[in-house]
């Protein structure tokens, strides 16, 4: 029974990973075929000289890095206002909150899309960098918001009062109590937000006109293209990226884990 | 804690006008036509493509079942590993999701094609090639490979949660492997199941990137259809948001059907 467990283990990361490698295999092809014919590096360094990718890859972190601090900052307000409304209100702000998440991702990039044509249309607006800003707010804030909310529930609500009758004023109040005490959700929240943004496409597909592109939509125009192995090594180089950062963020949570369990030993 | 409630309207402006309002304009373009006049027109003419919502139905019905058979064993198996080893192979399962979807659903293309990998592969044993890619069968395996992991994760955050003596209890009370899974661990891991449902379902069915690089010109979804009235040749933005309001009612619809099996109404999250 555990061998057969094993097996079935091993099999589901076959299925997840053979794409991957094949992926990898042929972006040192020498020939555009499916068939290996030879070791080669033209598409590593076609890749680097293809401007259109460089500077889409610039344009998406400095949308994701203003995204995301943005609406780390907006949503971690809103969570903490939002967590002092009565019940009513309070539910129907957290519904709507949640209708970014909830709704398929093409009906929030057509809707912000129809308001962007509108405005577009009488204030002299233009699609592109702002656009694609707004909107990855817009689809971040909740994501921010969820993460911060179980942090301020499982606050004393009397923290804050208390803080002030002791002669905090109310902004010290907030810097020394509540933050402190809701960082851990702040922090997760920017991190969601800000990798949601990076990979962000169907959203950004319909919001960003033809002049500001963000990798993830020039991916798309080379994958239309039938036969391009750079995008190839462009996986290849995207992937050993993604696994040196998970690699990194395992190796700092486990000195981490270690340390406070250490800690908890001294104590 | 009354003042602290004013830190909440930058939000709730913004809520708004990026939120409410841009939905309220596609349910405003639904029932106009292009004067601003109210129609049904565009609602009736998206009556016209039923055969287009009844193929992403059924092809995200059967990539979520799909889904939830290979992912509910996975799930349980992770759950029942040592610790050290769970968060490794979690991390492992969840990799793939890291890298790009395009490019994800693009390595299929490589495989599958007519002189594709597995095709060439076939042919060294003196097959002949299968028409894989450009069929219903591609469509499906893009979104199963691409939403398992929507599966695994909240199926496998519910089954940890399981302890291991529960099922000790079971066992020691009369129930083999079979009545323990039933009566034990699938009602225990309900939530888990309906989330892992809704977080496959609502992507599948409104996917646009995968019928269009797998499933080839023939095999379009309600995705494919949205994004041709706005932003392809077919340009009708007052259609498009009709088959974007169908959509939603169609998720709203099967989110509260889902939401009567659910005890705890965490279905949404």
């Amino acid at each position: 029974m555990k061998k057969l467990g094993k097996i079935y283990i091993t099999l589901v990361i076959l299925f997840l990973y053979v794409p991957i490698f094949v992926l990898i295999v042929f972006s040192f092809n020498e020939s555009k075929s499916t068939t290996f014919t030879g070791f080669t590096l033209e598409w590593y360094e076609k890749l680097f000289r293809n401007d259109i990718i460089i500077s889409s890859l610039i344009n998406t972190v400095l949308i994701a890095v203003a995204a995301s601090i943005i609406s780390t900052v907006l949503g971690t307000f809103a969570a903490i206002g939002i967590n002092s409304m009565r019940k009513v209100p309070k539910a129907i702000v957290m519904n709507v909150t949640n209708m970014p998440i909830i709704n398929p991702e093409i009906v929030t990039g057509v809707s912000l899309m129809l308001l962007f044509v509108f405005f577009a249309a009488r204030m002299n607006l233009e699609f592109g960098f702002w656009t694609l800003l707004i909107a990855h707010i817009t689809f971040n804030v909740p994501y921010v918001i969820l993460n911060v909310m179980p942090k301020l529930r499982q606050m004393d609500p009397n923290l804050f009062e208390a803080a002030q009758d002791l002669g905090c004023s109310p902004v010290t109040a907030f810097r020394k109590v509540i933050l402190p005490e809701i960082m851990p959700g702040v922090v997760s929240g920017f991190l969601m937000a800000f990798t949601y943004s990076l990979d962000d496409f169907v959203i950004s597909y319909f919001t960003c006109g033809a002049t500001s592109q963000t990798l993830p939509i020039t991916i798309y125009s080379m994958v239309r293209r039938k036969v391009s192995p750079e995008i190839n090594a462009l996986s290849t180089i995207l992937f050993v990226v993604v696994v040196i950062v998970l690699i990194v963020k395992n190796i700092i949570e486990n000195r981490r884990y270690r340390n406070t369990a250490s800690g908890k030993a001294d104590y | 804690m009354k003042k602290l409630r004013v830190f909440a309207f930058p939000y709730l402006i913004w809520m708004v006008v990026f939120i409410v309002v841009p939905l309220l304009m596609v349910a405003y373009f639904a029932f106009t036509d292009s004067s601003g006049a109210f129609t049904l027109d565009n609602v009736a003419d998206a009556g016209q493509y039923t055969n287009i919502f009844v193929r992403s139905i059924w092809l995200a019905v059967i990539a979520t079942v799909v889904c939830l058979i290979i992912a509910y064993p996975l799930a349980f198996l992770l759950s029942r590993m040592k610790k050290h080893h769970q968060g490794t192979m979690l991390m492992i399962v969840m990799l793939p999701m890291w890298m790009n979807f395009l490019l994800r659903t693009r390595a299929w293309v490589t495989l599958l094609g007519n002189t594709g990998v597995i095709n060439s592969i076939l042919g060294v044993f003196g097959l002949d090639s299968v028409k894989m890619l450009n069929t219903e069968g591609a469509v499906v395996l893009g979104m199963v490979y691409n939403y398992l992991p929507y599966m695994i994760l909240p199926l496998y955050s519910v089954m940890v949660k399981i302890d291991k003596s529960v099922l000790e209890a079971a066992s020691d009370l009369g129930c083999n492997s079979v009545k323990t899974l039933f009566k034990v661990v699938v009602p225990l891991s309900l939530p888990g199941i309906m989330s892992g449902i809704t977080m496959v379902f609502v992507p599948a069915i409104s996917t646009f990137i995968i019928s269009r690089m797998l499933g080839g010109g023939s095999n379009l979804l309600i995705g494919d259809l949205i994004e041709m009235q706005f932003l392809g040749n077919a340009y009708n933005p007052h259609l498009g948001a009709a088959i974007s309001l169908v959509l939603m009612v169609i998720i709203l619809l099967i989110m509260t059907i889902m939401n009567q099996f659910d005890p705890d109404d965490q279905v949404l999250m």
